[in-house]
């Protein structure tokens, strides 16, 4: 199958990319606005970004958002990982079961998450005497994060050779001997696949933080709040540093992945 | 793999590192929750200066949200700040902390006309924090006549021009005022023409805001919006094309206080803040911010006489003999409040 | 793999955690749906969902409109960057994603400054003359030009098809990613076979391509709609407050201005069936196998 689209397909491609980055572009021309307005250019300033980094509000959330993501992201994968090899090797039909129970974080609508967990949270906190913070934050977190682990190792657990194992095992390793030297390196593409997902859904979460987070902040929670006040071009700022810098990460990590295909390429 | 297990451990490390800087346990805080756009920030700092004490900030729309998140409970904030009414519903439900004022020595330099409200009659749980009333804020240029009735909010001329209050009880009260009722009326066929006028206005309002207002009225992207005078003079600042009026059938006039929820876990870090809030200079730089009016009787003898006869921070005595404060409602009556809200926003 | 002593053990904590984190809140969620205040049975909160059935026709239509937009934009992409190289494909997917991993308020909250009545499209077409054409014929074709009032700006923002335009902004890439990469991975000597077979192009596509990608489709589809039925931003940001949807209508009972997460639960409990009963439709007319699982 050759390309062969013609200049329809090409000028389709060409919108799809105008209706994605049209309004990024206008984010970003703004941030440097001088005065703060929106919409009409006034001239060129960087007095934003200054303000942003001097305002500790939006710092401690970030810092907040970044831990959760970092801490809840690594448990997930630890637990997930795991989780999948039990999955994996239950009988067919608590497989299943199991399955279904997965799934519901994944497609259940995030305000439902957030709302349910909000109930237990209040509903421990009442009876153990705690209160919602970083703690069910993380929890919230972690959970919806375990499933989307889950499905990206099992499929990496079905491709792997079933004798691999236990050939281990009879050739003298522990069962964690085992796990660590022969099935992790073999599911490793699915583990940091999964790990990078869950990262970026602790992220890019507002429902369910908003939920469960207390009197905690997180940096969607933060840009929540200013978008019902009076509107700052810090706003734009941020968003033109996370912008920047997932784009700078995205082009590194392709870059490099190109590279390494070619020098399989070039192996073979 | 090794290269991504060094990018678990680096990220790992962060997160350790982040941990570390963060984990400074001993600190004293605070965690303050208020209206959005009503306190000068800046404060916190020389507040921690001060006493050493952390303030965490954090925002809420209206009291009835402030209402909903104390309710459902699992938060710990040490001091909120909810207006006249809802002090009240929230001393009947036995939400609120008493206030041990022999910490708060600076409530004697509060006016005396503010104490022992109705709400809080022996003082015992609000320190007050402003003042005001509301009123229509609106644009002279896109406004061809002079403002002065509540009715300019139900008018199809202004169709898609007008903002309401995102609350149900300054919604209504805007109806309410319009029709000539109390605003503290339990007399449900009352509240139910109110209702249908708000319903009716529905289809020509551009949207239900509270602090979105702000940016709607100064860039001119609507044309009228009832809201709080306080806000109404920084807007006005900011666009001076903008005015405020106190409605002829009267308005609401309101006392926001600081208190602190019950089983607040830093109250005694609660009481130092409210009595903080309460120096002179700490109460005239939060109004040159915040544009609400002090309760303080000593900052007030600071203000300048320009300050001092400006009508929209200190309306004139005949203006506030005809507002009206909320009280707080019976249970029915709220209950009816909260279906007719939801039922007006579906 | 049958051999290893430790058999399911591995999963254990991670079946308490979702028993505790993900079954109890839903257990939880129902009880709430069937208590009053003070704990007792009841079915009122049920009772008074009538009125609130324009929400929720009002929800789902808006979500099916969003999805079959972002459907009928979604698949005509995917084919054509199907067709592209690898290379294109990549870089194309790539962009395609990355706006996802902007915060989804600050994507929201850009739409507000270009949609507004003094926001950059209205100040465009104001600058390109647009609204003094458009009045200027509106004068001469109204019967009486007396009573004719002119434009100044086109009413986009608050209004039903600005949360549209939010939804498919937002969620175009969940339609778009999973049914190219089932089409990626149709078998070319299919293609050739039905070619050869003397299939045209469009009998090719409609008899072998389109049948072939529907699990994609469906995948899709699931995942434009269910955030899409469940958001209360989008309608907050983009539609003022006036254009109420499922996600507001629950967001209200727990954190809002109408304390009641009784009422709250029970929409809840309604909105999960509901989406459950669709899915499980739509499901029907794929193979049903794992289509609703992301990528």
């Amino acid at each position: 199958m050759k390309p062969k689209n013609g200049k329809g397909g090409r000028l389709l491609t060409f919108l799809l990319f105008f209706f994605l980055y049209a309004p990024i572009l206008v984010l970003i021309v703004f941030s440097f606005n001088s005065t703060k307005s929106r919409t009409v250019w006034t001239g060129f300033t960087f007095d934003w970004y200054v303000k942003l980094f001097n305002n500790d509000a939006i710092l401690s959330a970030l810092y907040t958002t970044l831990l959760v993501s970092v801490l809840a992201a690594v448990l997930a994968t630890v637990a997930g990982t795991f989780a999948a090899v039990g999955i994996f090797n239950m009988k067919r039909r608590n497989r299943e079961l199991m399955l279904q129970v997965n799934n519901i974080p994944v497609v259940n609508a995030d305000i439902i998450t957030g709302v349910s967990l909000c109930i237990l949270f209040v509903f421990l906190g009442k009876m153990l005497g705690f209160e919602l913070g970083f703690g069910t934050l993380l929890i919230a977190h972690v959970t919806f994060n375990i499933p989307y682990v889950i499905l990206s190792v099992l499929p990496k657990l079905r491709q792997l050779d079933n004798n691999l194992f236990e050939a281990a095992q009879d050739l003298g390793c522990s069962w964690m001997q085992a796990f660590f030297k022969v099935i992790l390196p073999e599911i490793w593409p699915g583990v940091t696949s999964g790990l990078l997902m869950a990262f970026t859904l602790s992220i890019d979460d507002f429902v369910i933080s908003y939920f469960t987070a207390g009197s905690v902040e997180t940096l969607s929670m933060r840009i929540y709040a200013m978008t019902k006040k009076r509107i700052s071009p810090e706003i734009n700022a941020i968003s033109t540093i996370l912008f920047l810098t997932i784009l700078l990460l995205l082009v590194v990590i392709n870059v490099r992945e190109v590279r390494q295909e070619k020098k399989a390429a070039g192996k073979n | 793999m090794k290269k991504t297990l060094v990018f678990l451990t680096v990220l790992l490390s962060c997160a350790l590192l982040l941990t570390g800087c963060g984990g400074n346990d001993d600190q004293e805080v605070v965690n303050v929750y208020n209206w959005g756009e009503n306190i000068d920030e800046s404060i916190f700092d020389d507040f921690e200066e001060q006493t050493g004490i952390k303030v965490n900030y954090k925002v809420y729309e209206s009291n009835e949200q402030l209402y909903s998140v104390l309710k459902q409970g699992g938060v710990n904030y040490d001091v909120i700040i909810p207006s006249d009414y809802m002090i009240s519903r929230m001393i009947e439900e036995d939400m609120l902390e008493k206030i041990d004022m022999k910490n708060v020595p600076n409530l004697s330099k509060i006016d005396p006309q503010y104490l022992n409200a109705e709400f809080d009659p022996a003082q015992e749980y609000s320190v007050p924090y402003t003042w005001g009333v509301v009123g229509i804020i609106y644009n002279s240029t896109m406004v061809d006549e002079p403002i002065t009735s509540w009715k300019v909010m139900f008018d199809e001329k202004y169709a898609g021009q007008i903002l309401q209050f995102d609350n149900s009880r300054d919604a209504l009260a805007t109806a309410l005022f319009t029709l000539g009722y109390s605003v503290n009326t339990t007399d449900e066929s009352q509240l139910q023409e109110a209702f249908d006028l708000l319903v009716e206005q529905k289809d020509i309002l551009q949207s239900y805001v509270m602090d979105q207002i702000f940016d709607k009225l100064e860039s001119g992207e609507a044309a009228i919006g009832a809201y709080y005078a306080g806000d109404a003079l920084t807007m006005m600042d900011i666009n001076p094309d903008l005015r405020f009026c106190v409605p002829e059938e009267g308005s609401n006039f309101f006392i926001d206080a600081m208190c602190i929820p019950k089983g607040a876990a830093n109250k005694a870090n609660a009481e130092a803040f409210i009595n903080f809030m309460c120096e002179t200079d700490i109460c005239l730089r939060n109004m040159d911010v915040t544009g609400y009016a002090t309760p303080s009787a000593e900052a007030y003898a600071e203000l300048d006489e320009e300050t001092r006869s400006n009508e929209v921070l200190f309306p004139s005595k005949e203006v506030l003999r005809n507002c009206e404060t909320y009280i707080n409602l019976p249970t029915e009556t709220l209950e009816l409040y909260n279906q007719f809200w939801t039922k007006l926003k579906s | 793999m049958k051999k290893n002593k430790l058999g399911v053990l591995p999963a254990v904590p991670y079946i308490v955690w979702m028993a505790i984190f993900v079954v109890v809140p839903l257990i939880l969620v129902v009880f709430y749906a069937f208590t009053n205040e003070a704990g007792g049975f009841t079915l009122a909160n049920f009772s008074q969902m009538g009125s609130y059935t324009k929400v929720f026709a009002r929800s789902f239509s808006l979500s099916a409109v969003a999805t079959a937009i972002c459907l009928l934009i979604g698949y005509p992409i995917a084919y054509v960057l199907s067709k592209e190289t690898p290379m294109f494909q990549r870089v194309a997917m790539m962009l395609i994603m990355l706006p996802m991993w902007i915060n989804f308020l600050l994507r929201t909250y850009a739409w507000m400054s270009i949609l507004e009545n003094t926001g950059l499209l209205n100040t465009l077409f104001d600058k390109i003359g647009l609204f003094d054409l458009i009045n200027w014929i509106g004068l001469h074709l109204a019967s009486d030009p007396g009573k004719y009032v002119p434009i100044e700006h086109f009413n986009m923002i608050n209004t039903q098809g600005a949360v549209v335009l939010g939804m498919v902004y937002n969620y175009l890439p969940f339609m778009i990613m999973p049914i190219h990469s089932v089409i990626v991975k149709i078998d070319r000597s299919m293609l050739e076979a039905a070619r050869d077979l003397g299939a045209d192009s469009k009998t090719t596509f409609r008899k072998v391509i389109f049948p072939l990608s529907l699990p994609g489709v469906l995948s899709g589809v699931t995942m434009v709609f269910v955030p899409s039925v469940s958001t209360f931003i989008l309608s907050r940001l983009l539609g003022g407050g006036t254009t109420m949807l499922l996600g507001d209508l629950i967001e209200m009972q727990f954190m809002g201005g109408a304390y009641n997460p009784h009422l709250g639960s029970a929409i809840s409990l309604i909105m999960m069936l509901v989406v459950m009963v669709c899915m499980s439709i739509m499901n029907h007319f794929g193979d049903g196998e794992d289509t609703a699982v992301m990528l």
